[in-house]
């Protein structure tokens, strides 16, 4: 089922792929980036929050990308707990900062549209606590890989903590959602989002995922070379 | 016994037997925990109506980061001593192994730390109603912090500075047993049903349930390298 993408397993091909790959992502992502923030501060001011609604634009894509990636670090360790490919292991540990980074960038700018919004930095509302245990999860996961020093063990372990961890998100999740929620619902699929509002916001979560990909592709390369470097100064001391 | 019990029980009675003798965690948990609940009083004040409020939130969090403290005896002493070794090689499964590990830490942390609860209770002016509740919610929750514990403990069992980083992966994870926990003494101090007694017996038994399937797996990977 999986063979036309287990041919790519393969760090040689991968490389090749990936290098012709990069340079047109790179530029599909600056020229959503550019029609994002166009249309974004082209967008009229929202009646209730003026101008403030512009912070949504970086907010709401770093928000879906806190779990986005999280649920591409879990595929990954799926492939490399049954599958035991290297290219696994490198993409799931290099997918963890960038994870944390979008989690930290959400609760950030979160925070500074909560300020003039709902008169306050921080609210103990569920959806905040969710992403900010997601942050320290991101943070588990990332000392852990750097705690073990033999790279395929550190793959193995780390990958049965992040299935672990996707086993519990759902529940975690849904135990913060105790507490009443400030945090408005979904208001995307459900059609609430006016269309002036939707198109910068689908524009600048496309930019997102392609910074993702872009930055991952990156990430796995570098970490390949870094391999290779290593193994050839291992063979020839 | 059948011969796949007897094992396990060895197991189980050897654990037990280590936690209580020198070095040994249990009188220490029980310290910290009992110690943890002096500091808070004099950090927040002495308002008793205060203290009640936050008993039982404070309760629990002291409770679990006391369990925390003697996991990293759990695996890694007998993965340093190579003991280990010795458990995967006998009749019993290491999934069995790490059931009666987890048995053996319950009840040698989380059983004391349930007993201790309504003494210090007393200390937070909680009301005998909110009292048995806590009780009652370290009971069926404790064992929950044991197992996924045990998670941490097993993939953390072959690092130098294991404990450090056992914290940080199993106290995210056990949010919705201090929140459920907590839960309960709340529901029974504002009289409204609230169902975080379910939701937390589902959430203890489903990782007990599993983890000695994870621990296992992750002692293998851990063995293996």
């Amino acid at each position: 089922m999986f063979d036309w993408l287990f041919r790519y397993a393969n760090p040689a091909r991968f490389m090749s792929l990936s290098g012709t790959l990069l340079p047109w992502l790179w530029g599909a992502a600056v020229l959503s980036l550019l029609a994002g923030l166009y249309m974004g501060f082209s967008a009229p001011p929202d009646y209730q929050q003026g101008r403030t609604v512009l912070i949504l634009f970086i907010h709401v894509p770093a928000a879906i990308m806190a779990t986005n990636v999280y649920a591409c670090i879990v595929v990954a360790s799926l492939f490399s707990l049954v599958n035991r490919h290297i290219l696994a292991d490198v993409a799931a540990r290099t997918a963890a900062p960038l994870g944390a980074a979008f989690t930290l960038l959400a609760l950030v700018t979160g925070s500074l549209w909560g300020r003039p919004m709902w008169g306050t930095w921080w609210e103990w509302d569920p959806r905040l606590v969710s992403t900010l245990v997601m942050f320290f999860l991101y943070l588990g996961y990332s000392a852990l890989w750097g705690a073990i020093e033999d790279e395929t063990k550190a793959a193995r372990i780390c990958a049965v903590l992040a299935l672990v961890g996707a086993v519990n998100i759902p529940i975690i999740k849904f135990s913060v959602e105790w507490w009443n929620s400030l945090h408005q619902g979904e208001s995307i699929m459900s059609g609430n989002l006016a269309g002036p509002f939707l198109w910068p916001w689908l524009v600048m979560q496309l930019f997102y995922m392609l910074l993702f990909v872009c930055l991952w592709l990156m990430r796995i390369r570098t970490a390949i070379l870094e391999r290779r470097v290593r193994n050839l100064m291992q063979a020839s001391p | 016994m059948t011969p796949y019990f007897m094992p396990f029980w060895a197991l189980l009675t050897r654990d037990l037997r280590l936690s209580v003798r020198e070095g040994g965690g249990a009188a220490l948990a029980l310290g910290f925990f009992a110690l943890v609940a002096t500091l808070v009083p004099l950090g927040v004040g002495s308002d008793l109506m205060l203290l009640a409020k936050v008993g039982g939130g404070v309760l629990w969090v002291a409770a679990v980061l006391a369990a925390l403290l003697s996991l990293d005896r759990l695996f890694q002493a007998d993965y340093e001593d190579g003991s280990l070794d010795l458990i995967t090689l006998s009749p019993l499964s290491l999934e069995g192994a790490a059931a009666a590990k987890i048995t053996a830490h319950w009840l040698s942390t989380g059983l004391p730390l349930t007993l201790l609860s309504p003494v210090l209770s007393v200390l937070f002016g909680l009301s005998g109603p909110a009292t048995l509740a806590l009780a009652l919610s370290l009971a069926i929750g404790t064992p929950a912090v044991s197992a996924v514990g045990a998670i941490g403990a097993s993939l953390t069992l072959s690092l130098r500075r294991g404990g450090l980083i056992l914290p940080l992966i199993v106290l995210p994870l056990l949010v919705p047993a201090v929140i459920f926990g907590a839960g309960m003494v709340v529901a029974v101090q504002t009289g409204l049903a609230n169902g975080a007694l379910g939701l937390l017996a589902a959430f203890s038994l489903a990782a007990t349930l599993l983890s000695p399937f994870v621990a296992a797996m992750a002692v293998r990977l851990n063995l293996a390298g």
